[in-house]
């Protein structure tokens, strides 16, 4: 529905729109440490591609990774205004099979969803993540200033680069704890932390 | 050798030594001992088996390689890349699945190693926020 096209990218390399933040993760070691301990496990990420990010990854746990770069479709469909065919198009986007992915980035892409949107992506996460395998993301508490996406670069295990990007504002409302379980039905919370940024840092797991 | 830009070339391309097209492919490329270098103005529409590819231009298709893939700034590939090394640029485009999976190299094998390109500079930790559990 939203095609690729080098001509037309939006995930094209765009100016940083504010500098770059270096910010500790707790979550990011407990996901390496728990799709590590799978066998040939398949990573899927919902963020533009990280060339750091898939390198780290690969060294690390030896993965399949998909790159599923969403931010890319909601940024294309706010400018052609067609926000609208967000739940629709994404109840069909991710083409991985049932219970065939053991990790799942997410970043913060959820705080960028009206409540349709969310359900449908939500499930289709849901679907696609494997008994006991791990969705790692971020929920803000608040609403962001400035219409902007981050890249989420992996410095190493306990250390992302925030690199701020043209992008779309997030949502007015943040999701509370329970929205979250909500919208992925199946997944239990299995770690929370509350950063000094008033994000919220959550691993998710769904029982093997 | 090199494909100039006003080739088109539609079918199998196989051979032994390295390579660099500018131009046209649509079909299945092979160079699985040698290096495939994809240039700025080459536009692929290919499965391609090489040692190691190197993509400038536009890839849409499956690249497997025995030792490397990179797809440098302004390079773009819509297809999923087999190789025990990937390095992606920051300016790139890639849209597909990547596998690095140990013993997953088709043409050889070994212990994947991954490389960043380019990786964020190095900054001194300024501003770290750290996390209150």
């Amino acid at each position: 529905m939203f095609g690729f096209g080098k001509k037309d990218r939006a995930d094209a390399p765009a100016p940083a729109l504010g500098p770059e933040r270096r910010v500790a993760t707790k979550v990011l070691p407990k996901f390496l440490a728990a799709v590590g301990q799978r066998a040939s496990p398949v990573v899927l990420d919902l963020g533009p591609v990280v060339g750091s990010n898939v390198a780290l990854l690969g060294e690390r746990l030896g993965c399949k990774f998909f790159v599923e770069d969403l931010y890319a479709d909601l940024y294309r469909a706010a400018h052609e205004d067609r926000r609208g065919e967000l739940p629709a198009t994404l109840a069909v986007r991710l083409t991985q099979a049932d219970a065939s992915v053991d990790g799942i980035l997410c970043w913060d892409f959820f705080d960028y969803l009206d409540k349709a949107s969310a359900a449908a992506l939500g499930a289709q996460l849901a679907r696609v993540l494997a008994p006991g395998g791990v969705l790692a993301g971020f929920f803000s508490t608040k609403p962001g200033p400035e219409p902007e996406f981050t890249r989420f670069v992996i410095e190493d295990e306990t250390t992302l680069v925030h690199k701020p990007y043209r992008g779309v504002p997030r949502r007015d409302v943040a999701w509370q704890n329970r929205d979250v379980t909500l919208l992925l039905p199946g997944l239990r919370v299995a770690e929370s932390f509350l950063l000094l940024t008033q994000t919220r840092e959550v691993l998710l797991r769904k029982p093997a | 050798m090199n494909i100039g830009k006003s080739v088109v070339i539609k079918g199998e391309l196989s051979g032994s030594e390295d390579l660099a097209i500018e131009g046209q492919v649509d079909g299945r490329i092979e160079l699985r001992q040698n290096v495939l270098t994809i240039g700025p103005n080459g536009k692929i529409k290919a499965e391609i088996f090489a040692k190691q590819v190197v993509v400038l231009g536009e890839v849409v298709g499956n690249i497997t390689a025995s030792e490397k893939v990179e797809i440098r700034d302004n390079g773009s590939v819509d297809g999923d890349l087999t190789s025990p090394r990937v390095a992606i640029a920051e300016g790139a485009h890639f849209r597909g699945s990547i596998d690095m999976q140990r013993g997953g190299a088709v043409i050889g094998g070994g212990k994947p190693v991954a490389e960043a390109k380019p990786v964020a500079e190095a900054k001194p930790a300024a501003d770290p926020k750290p996390a209150k559990a």
